[in-house]
């Protein structure tokens, strides 16, 4: 049978270690005939370059935790998981450098570097992320007003091309202007310019001490008034986040402190005093972590079967945006949970996964309004919904990313349709 | 490389780099002097006798860029006032096959705005309005021929600064820090350019405006705005930067601290990175780097020093205090035999001059000196310092260093005298040998500079083919025809059309008939 040879070629290039799909090998709906784990670099290159012999579809699976973000892939033939590329390759404390393997989890790289009392500061809207999904979903949390997005913090990378070609950009050092930033190309790219084997990172000190202090703003005006207030300051937060639950009209502004024990505790007061009337100290639940653990919810407000929407915004847009939310809510009846960064103006809407299409599109549309400088792209949605509503949006530059997708992947064989403008 | 051309160019001039063969411009045997003609013919018509220069003598101003060293005189030179002239003038390029290199101020030092001898220079330097200041976003949109300095002085009413700053940020413009993705003292906590622009309109090698990015973050799609900052110019040109404000911190201390040797002044760096604290900036002298800065501004370095450290700390009044106390008991530590706070501004400001002028300053101890610009990981340090000092003594030259040592990038300044038989060459071969020393160390051959005309021969020690190659894709996405800036950055250039399989059909320009195969 043609699928037993096309395994056994496939499963000589990884160790042995492919397989049949099972049911749970989809991407977005969409079932995988078989899986692939190389444990190498070149095993994944020997794995790319059979697949593009045989013309395979191809897609990349870290832990999973993004796979129903982007549109499900128009085909799909093998699934490259990157689960046993694991390894922290280097970690160069003195050089506050580290080289990690794709399919390493955030938290484990995390672990192995706080020994030395530093960090790789990407946040993990969703626990358990990879670093290779990470990168390719370019995703970013509360702690970006501080560190900034993967893009910033990503010193270099391997990458297989689809051809099987190995390529490496940049470097093992902070500072490097040699050749064009590959790097920042495959960042947020989903998958489908090339598969990403292994990452060079800049890491930063983990802070002495770090603190939330928040308060409740009646309406979103005063709310992002508040933010606003903390984010212009001289106090240099580490994050500045607002919150806003389904059918409420009050708006959660929460603010994390990061550095010195001495220095955290004064910022804290002043911290308190430009967010009013009502602020207090957030009290820790526990735990280890800044986010989640210490008992402030900084995840995404929608969970794996909802609907999800990135809202991007320039710093003066948050007001009128979560204004424009609590309006679609009303108007159209759908429950908006939004979450994010008014530091950076990077939000999060969820809406129930059950909500119906038209209205969903409803929703969005009202959302295009309210971010005209920036986006809105619906992530995450049932196939129902993404057959009639635009999930991408305006998409500046989109001629010259499908000359690039051509150049990189001519015969659209990477995880296809999955992207902007059907790329 | 950058050699001085101060007090006097006397040295050598080393043959200009090898500049692409471009195939002969358009089909029919037209010549390049055709195409050069067309292209101003095309521009006179639109924007005036005034848009262009054709007079050699008038050329020859600018025939080279901050590397004086590599001279070619352009075919023609462009300027351009607005976005659609700078359009008019690649569209014009496209359509006769001339290539093309974007300037602003002129200030790079690889020779990344070399001009093309059968191509049109394009200068942007007029194009120098600050748009808009948008404090309450964090926001600037600025024209490419804006000062650098100009951005910050925009923004500095409301509190806020741009906060790349290379050290020609009086003279240098933001389209050239955006092609170069220029640094500086400060991007050991700040980042680079490239950290700091969210979006550009930009011309496309065939003549197209287009916008990458958005006011806000994350706009939908690739990250090309990522690849478009600090490829050289290669792939286009930007002719508005929207970029970001930072604020202006609460507190800056900085201080100045004498060793013995760069070795003590190395130690007490990792010792200040080891504890967790991120200063705004670390920069290290060696003792010739500090006796030409010395003779040029009378910094009154510490007696004795054979290398000074200046860390600067900077951010909120509360946590400034705290890290400057630890960064100052660490020097002490670390064997300092002095240490001086600046008390204020002005003491801040002769600190800084001291350091910033360094280059500048050694043409006052040697007749020619060549700077380089070279990274490694911060922890090989002494090593690779110890190994240089060694190629220098054995080669008969000196190399004064003066680095951001946070994030071990070098530029050491190789001495020598062009009136001495045989000492230019040797100087030039002790440069590239630091080069080597950088890479062998799992460095880079460039950290802020650029690779442009100058770097492009060291880029296959630092790259695989196949890595060259899959960079060139972009180059391919971006610019088949290879009219944009072609024989910077790749020492080889990719043939576009070459893979089989590789394309969604004949090229265009094939199909037009403007040109083969490319």
């Amino acid at each position: 049978m043609a699928t037993t040879t096309l395994l056994d070629d496939l499963a000589a290039c990884v160790d042995g270690a492919a397989h049949e799909a099972g049911p749970d090998d989809a991407v977005g709906g969409v079932p995988a005939a078989v899986v692939a784990s190389p444990a190498t670099t070149e095993q994944a290159a020997a794995l790319m370059a059979a697949a593009d012999r045989a013309g395979l579809q191809v897609a990349f699976r870290g832990r999973g935790t993004a796979l129903a973000w982007g549109a499900p892939p128009t085909g799909l033939d093998l699934l490259v998981d990157t689960t046993r590329l694991a390894a922290v390759v280097d970690h160069a404390a003195g050089d506050l450098i580290c080289v990690v393997q794709a399919g390493a989890r955030l938290d484990d790289v995390n672990a192995q570097v706080s020994q030395h009392g530093q960090q790789l500061a990407l946040d993990q809207p969703v626990p358990g992320a990879s670093i290779g999904g990470t990168l390719a979903t370019a995703r970013s949390g509360p702690r970006r007003v501080r560190y900034g997005a993967p893009r910033d913090l990503v010193l270099g990378v391997t990458v297989v091309r689809a051809d099987g070609v190995v390529a490496k950009a940049g470097s093992k050092v902070v500072k490097n202007v040699a050749g064009y930033d590959l790097a920042k190309l495959v960042t947020g790219s989903f998958g489908t310019l090339a598969l990403i084997t292994e990452a060079i990172f800049r890491l930063h000190p983990l802070p002495a001490a770090s603190r939330w202090v928040g308060v409740s703003c009646a309406d979103p005006g005063e709310a992002a008034r508040r933010a606003h207030a903390v984010t212009a300051s001289q106090l240099a937060p580490a994050a500045v986040e607002v919150e806003r639950r389904p059918g409420s009209a009050a708006v959660d502004v929460r603010v994390l402190l990061e550095g010195t024990q001495q220095g955290v505790d004064q910022r804290t007061t002043a911290v308190l005093e430009l967010l009013g009337a009502g602020a207090a100290e957030q009290r820790p639940v526990g735990g280890s972590e800044a986010g989640e653990g210490a008992g402030v919810p900084v995840g995404l407000p929608a969970g794996p079967d909802e609907l999800l929407v990135k809202l991007a915004v320039p710093l003066s847009g948050v007001a009128g945006l979560l204004s424009a939310v609590a309006d679609a809510e009303q108007r159209h009846g759908v429950s908006l949970h939004v979450r994010g960064s008014a530091g950076v103006g990077v939000l999060y809407a969820g809406a129930p996964g059950d909500t119906a299409p038209e209205a969903v599109a409803a929703v969005l549309a009202d959302l295009r309004a309210a971010t005209v400088e920036g986006s809105a792209v619906l992530l995450q949605a049932p196939p129902a919904v993404r057959a009639v509503v635009d999930a991408w949006g305006p998409v500046p530059g989109l001629a010259l990313m499908h000359r690039v997708k051509d150049q990189f992947d001519p015969q659209h064989r990477l995880a296809p349709g999955r992207f902007v403008g059907g790329i | 490389m950058t050699t001085s051309t101060s007090p006097g160019p006397k040295g050598t001039v080393p043959e200009p780099p090898p500049v692409n063969v471009t195939p002969p411009f358009g089909e029919g045997g037209r010549g390049a002097k055709d195409g050069l003609r067309a292209v101003a013919d095309a521009v006179r018509a639109r924007y005036g006798e005034d848009a262009i220069l054709t007079d050699r003598q008038q050329l020859r101003t600018y025939e080279c860029d901050g590397l004086a060293a590599y001279r070619v005189v352009p075919g023609l030179v462009v300027f351009a006032r607005d976005t659609e002239q700078v359009a008019a003038a690649i569209r014009a390029c496209h359509e006769h096959g001339v290539p093309f290199v974007a300037r602003g101020s002129g200030t790079g030092l690889s020779g990344g705005a070399l001009p093309h001898a059968e191509g049109v220079l394009l200068v942007t330097a007029q194009m120098r309005e600050v748009l808009a200041v948008r404090a309450e976003d964090e926001r600037a949109v600025v024209q490419p021929g804006v000062i650098n300095l100009a951005v910050t002085g925009a923004a500095a009413p409301h509190g806020y600064y741009f906060a790349p700053d290379p050290s020609s940020q009086q003279v240098c413009s933001i389209g050239g820090n955006v092609a170069e993705n220029s640094g500086g003292a400060h991007c050991l906590k700040y980042g680079f350019t490239t950290n700091h622009v969210l979006a550009v309109e930009f011309v496309t090698p065939q003549g197209e405006v287009e916008r990458l990015g958005t006011m806000a973050p994350d706009a939908p799609g690739y990250d090309l705005l990522g690849t478009v900052v600090g490829s050289e110019g290669t792939l286009g040109v930007v002719t508005e930067a929207t970029v970001r404000l930072v604020r202006k911190p609460e507190a800056v201390r900085t201080l100045l601290a004498g060793f013995e040797t760069t070795d003590a002044a190395g130690a007490a760096t990792s010792a200040i990175i080891g504890a967790g604290v991120l200063p705004a900036a670390i920069e290290i002298m060696d003792g010739l780097a500090m006796e030409a800065a010395e003779a040029a501004v009378h910094v009154q370095y510490p007696a004795g020093a054979g290398a000074v450290l200046i860390v600067e700390v900077d951010g909120p009044a509360a946590e400034v205090e705290a890290e400057f106390a630890q960064a100052v008991r660490l020097c002490e530590e670390s064997g300092a035999i002095a240490i001086q706070v600046a008390a204020d501004d002005t003491e801040r400001a002769l600190i800084w001059k001291g350091r910033k002028s360094a280059f500048a300053a050694v043409g006052r101890i040697s007749p020619d000196y060549i700077v380089q610009d070279g990274v490694i990981p911060r922890t090989a340090l002494s090593e690779v310092l110890r190994e240089m000092k060694r190629l220098a003594d054995e080669a008969g030259v000196r190399v004064a260093n003066v680095f951001h040592a946070g994030d071990g990038n070098l530029h050491p300044l190789v001495l020598f005298d062009g009136g001495r038989q045989g000492e230019t060459e040797r100087a030039e071969e002790v440069s590239a040998q630091i080069l080597a020393l950088c890479l062998a160390h799992g460095g880079s051959i460039t950290g802020e500079h650029g690779v442009g005309s100058d770097k492009a021969k060291h880029m296959p020690k630092m790259f695989t083919a196949e890595d060259l190659d899959t960079m060139q894709l972009v180059r391919c996405a971006f610019d088949p025809g290879g009219l944009a800036n072609p024989g910077k950055i790749f020492p080889t250039p990719r043939l576009c059309g070459e893979r089989p399989g590789r394309g969604t059909g004949p090229h265009p320009l094939q199909q037009a008939g403007v040109a083969e195969v490319f």
